[in-house]
């Protein structure tokens, strides 16, 4: 017999028969196959339908490089702002009680429940050139809307919640006592922080950047709402995907998606390694906690 | 129920949980099984539930083969060490569930479910507390509902797994007394899972003290207590002073202290231990005639309510020994810090070294806190 | 409850933090937010409602909460399924399986978009299947739903499967040893204690599919009245600068969205109380 002890106790007296076992892996397997694993290798032998040489033509456009950059740089700049936030916020809900705190947990999920494409329409009311700051952003020269910036907004707004709700129940965990030892040693609240705080927290916290940077990379309402489609200029890398095949350039289309897929399975790959550790990370605090 | 197990063993990879035991449990007796954690007595309860399968050897309940016999069918009532009460269920529901999940054709109609719920929640004293959900019980009230529980089902045999492990002290107390007088009332054939000693020695008719998937010894808590088969039983059960010891045709040297070993009598020049219980010596001021003492200085004395605890340092090898006695005897002669004593043992148990080497002894220290 | 704003603590940076978080929370969301229903506030209750009762409007409601709803109930009997494979099982492969779970997250939802037009469409690799079953799906609200159960296919299954895997042995031995089958086990034990995890992946799979877009508007075909989205409407009318319709759009598709969200939070509020779990405080 294989497997722990765990498994074996278990396998005794708590687990189905055999045809059952195998009939609901079978469902369960042939539903992942048909809504996952099948769309994934589609986009690999559309990418490569037409040859290597298309492929990498596609991706070597200039427009393409271009799409990238944007992307990479609306993700440079939306993750760091979102992590300072995340950790702000988890330090302020797990640290201290106050009043109003579960209002603000709820306020912070809030961009879960929001359309992206009205993450986007908010920016275009307020910075659009019909809308409430137009008129004086246009006087002064500045562009939001159809620009970069607006771009990097959008892209900040969807992805708010991420860091922040992974730490926030982390740190809840972990509770204070820690941070209170080193202060009855010494320690300033910053270096605290530093030594102390941090270390705890470092899977949970690169557990929430791998899921905030994939959805970075990814986001497509919020994004197509604010970008105006100027190519080279105001174009994301999902947004030259949807280009392209709206001109029927299926190859490219698939090339540039694939590149997408590359990177959202490298994301994925993190997450699996990370999520061991942040989980034990998670489970021994909760374990120091129900402990004691 | 008599339960008979025969030549039971187990593994897990390369771990023997169980090493060939066999054991006999006659019908209405509340036995426990006492051992260190690893020792196999989880395992064996739970063979015998039916909660695991032995790799081979017999389990037979009133002589007829259960070992094949789903946990289902064995009609066992079996208390988990944290309760697995249903957590979504109120404490009338728990009870009732082993009633409720009969196939139809034997399941008790309504009312007589309800009257058996109610009946039970008396009897473990908690009919008030039928509606709440087993989140707001404390430690010991989930512990009557699990027990309640395992009743409704009118099981031929009580298993419980650690019955009282995560409990404090005084709930523990009193749910073991309790849990005497209710096997007093219904004569149900027990086994509980303990490695706590004073639970075992107080509670149960028999003990089984195992270790390392083995059976130590078997008997009443007085026999285990009083005559310890082995070196593991003496350490496991009460304190102990180990003294090394020399055996030579039929007596026994420690020190300055000769000792007659009837059971020895062929052995010659072998190296051994002596094991004496704290409150099983005399501490003398002058010297008796005859090798029937030690020397010894006193190191420490400390009072422990209505026992005095007193540390002494054995010369001249300097070995480090315990007396335990009561605040009477200390009163009438109260020995200080740095006396002189002369160390007489009122019972002294000698194993050989190499018998200790197939049980190897561990050091346990502050498990046990004296009996 | 106490009358003071916060608890007295020695930890530092307590004003800094929260109010980073408020400042912070205020400029990115809560602002542009109230923006929406500010500017729906600009028209008249007439033209707010023509906006948002329109013929074509109606049946984008209908469409998008309809398909979101049969999506997200899809999830729900699948990824129970899933999440129980994943916990209980153990066959080849079963790590990777567990990681590509959540590939609808990683994935840019513009990429499942096409991906799953091209698998959908008449000569597709699925598709090709489908039509002499004279069943379309690609351009038709069927179309939608496949898409929408793509990107909304981990929440039920991250939610359930760790519920499964703190679920104590010990529980259905117990049950076990009271003479309950297997099916009563699931039944009377298993399934209570996962219902309340199963309700909220529910509501997860449903909110993120309501307001999804990137992945539809390439397979819906957009055909008004038929498989065209609210998102999209709301898209068209800013295209057109026709702010204040938009805004009102957004309005009834977050009020909408919200009194949902609440409806199933108390739902599942009164699930956990059934399960005895929150009772305790």
């Amino acid at each position: 017999m294989s497997g722990s002890a765990h498994q074996a106790s278990v396998s005794a007296t708590t687990t189905e028969p055999r045809f059952v076992r195998v009939a609901l892996v079978t469902v369960a397997l042939s539903f992942l196959t048909l809504f996952l694993f099948v769309p994934l290798a589609a986009v690999f032998y559309e990418a490569l339908r037409k040859g290597i040489g298309v492929y990498l033509a596609a991706i070597a456009d200039p427009y393409a490089l271009a799409a990238i950059r944007l992307t990479l740089l609306s993700v440079a700049i939306a993750v760091p702002l979102n992590m300072v936030f995340g950790i702000a916020a988890a330090w302020a809900i797990a640290k201290f009680e106050f009043l109003g705190k579960s209002v603000l947990i709820t306020l912070i999920d809030l961009p879960f429940a929001v359309s992206p494409v009205i993450a986007g329409m908010i920016y275009v009311l307020l910075f659009g050139a019909q809308g409430w700051l137009g008129p004086w952003l246009g006087a002064h020269d500045i562009k939001i809307i159809f620009a970069v910036p607006g771009i990097v907004l959008a892209t900040v707004f969807v992805t708010v919640p991420f860091i922040a709700r992974e730490l926030i129940p982390l740190m809840q965990a972990q509770g204070t006592d820690e941070e209170e030892a080193a202060l009855v040693l010494g320690a300033s609240g910053w270096l605290t922080f530093w030594r102390i705080t941090l270390p705890n927290i470092q899977w949970g916290l690169l557990y929430g950047v791998v899921l905030c940077t994939a959805r970075a990379m990814g986001e497509f309402g919020a994004v197509s709402v604010v970008s105006g489609h100027i190519r080279g200029l105001t174009n994301t890398l999902p947004l030259h995907v949807e280009i392209l095949y709206n001109e029927y350039q299926f190859a490219a289309a698939f090339a540039c998606a694939s590149l997408l897929t590359l990177l959202a399975l490298v994301m994925l790959a993190f997450k699996a390694l990370i999520e061991r550790r942040a989980l034990r990370q998670r489970h021994s605090a909760l374990a120091m906690e129900t402990s004691s | 129920m008599s339960i008979e197990i025969q030549n039971l063993h187990k593994r897990f990879g390369a771990f023997v949980a169980l090493d060939h035991i066999d054991l006999s449990i006659p019908p209405g007796q509340l036995v426990a099984l006492l051992g260190p954690s690893g020792c196999g007595k989880t395992t064996l309860l739970r063979i015998i539930a039916g909660l695991e399968t032995a790799d081979h050897g017999q389990v037979l309940f009133d002589g007829e083969d259960a070992t094949r016999r789903h946990v289902r069918e064995r009609g066992v009532g079996f208390v988990f060490q944290h309760y697995a009460l249903f957590q979504h269920m109120t404490v009338f529901e728990n009870i009732a569930f082993g009633l409720r999940v009969r196939p139809r054709a034997v399941r008790p109609p309504e009312t007589a479910i309800r009257a058996k719920v109610n009946a039970l929640l008396d009897l473990v004293q908690m009919g008030w507390l039928a509606n709440r959900y087993p989140s707001q019980l404390s430690g010991g009230q989930r512990q009557r509902i699990a027990l309640a529980r395992a009743l409704a089902v009118e099981p031929q045999v009580l298993l419980l797994d650690e019955p009282f492990g995560a409990l404090d002290t005084k709930v523990r107390k009193e749910l073991r007394r309790w849990l005497r007088r209710l096997h007093d009332e219904l004569h149900i054939t027990s086994v509980f899972v303990t490695h706590d000693q004073e639970e075992a020695l107080e509670v149960a008719d028999r003990i089984v003290v195992m270790n390392h998937g083995r059976i130590e010894q078997i008997g009443s808590p007085q026999e285990v207590y009083d005559a310890p088969a082995t070196p593991f039983v003496y350490q496991f059960l009460g304190n102990i002073n180990l003294f090394h010891s020399r055996v030579h045709a039929g007596w026994a040297r420690v020190g300055g202290l000769r000792v007659q070993v009837p059971e020895y009598g062929d052995t010659e020049h072998a190296p051994a231990m002596a094991y004496v219980r704290p409150h099983d010596i005399d501490l003398l001021r002058e010297p008796e005639d005859g090798d029937t003492t030690l020397t010894a200085t006193i190191s420490r004395v400390s009072q422990l309510g209505s026992l005095v605890r007193l540390e002494l340092i054995q010369s001249p090898d300097g070995e480090i020994a315990e007396v335990e006695m009561t605040r009477e005897r200390y009163a009438a002669d109260p020995l200080q810090i740095g006396d002189l004593v002369f160390v007489k043992p009122r019972q002294v148990r000698v194993f050989l070294q190499d018998h200790s080497k197939v049980t190897p002894v561990p050091q346990w220290s502050g498990d046990g806190d004296g009996i | 409850m106490t009358p003071r704003f916060r608890h007295p603590s020695v930890l530092p940076g307590f004003g800094l933090t929260l109010g980073f978080t408020i400042g912070y929370l205020s400029l990115i969301v809560l602002i542009p937010l109230t923006m929406a229903f500010l500017r729906a506030l600009d028209l008249s209750w007439d033209q707010f409602w023509q906006a948002v009762t329109a013929p074509r409007v109606l049946a984008s409601y209908r469409l998008t909460f309809g398909a979101a709803f049969l999506a997200a109930a899809f999830n729900t009997v699948f990824g129970l399924i899933v999440a129980w494979v994943l916990v209980r099982y153990r066959f080849p492969g079963q790590r990777l399986v567990d990681a590509l779970v959540d590939l609808p997250f990683a994935l840019p939802t513009a990429v499942a978009g096409i991906t799953l037009a091209t698998l959908y469409s008449g000569n597709g690799w699925i598709g090709q299947y489908l039509k002499p079953l004279g069943i379309k799906v690609a351009f038709t609200p069927l179309g939608v739903i496949v898409a929408l159960v793509f990107i909304s296919l981990p929440f039920v299954v991250r939610t359930v499967q760790p519920v499964l895997e703190d679920l104590e042995a010990e529980v259905e031995e117990a049950a076990a040893s009271l003479g309950a089958s297997r099916w009563q086990i699931f039944r009377r034990v298993i399934f209570p204690a996962v219902r309340p995890a199963l309700l909220t992946g529910f509501t997860l799979a449903f909110a993120r599919a309501i307001g999804e877009y990137g992945s539809v508007i390439f397979i819906a075909g957009n055909l008004p009245m038929v498989s065209e989205i609210t998102p999209l409407l709301i898209v068209g009318k800013l295209e057109q600068y026709d702010y204040g319709g938009a805004a009102a759009l957004s309005v009834v598709m977050l009020i909408i969205s919200f009194i949902l969200l609440l409806l199933i939070n108390l739902l599942q509020r009164w699930s956990r109380t059934q399960s005895g779990g929150e009772v305790a405080s």
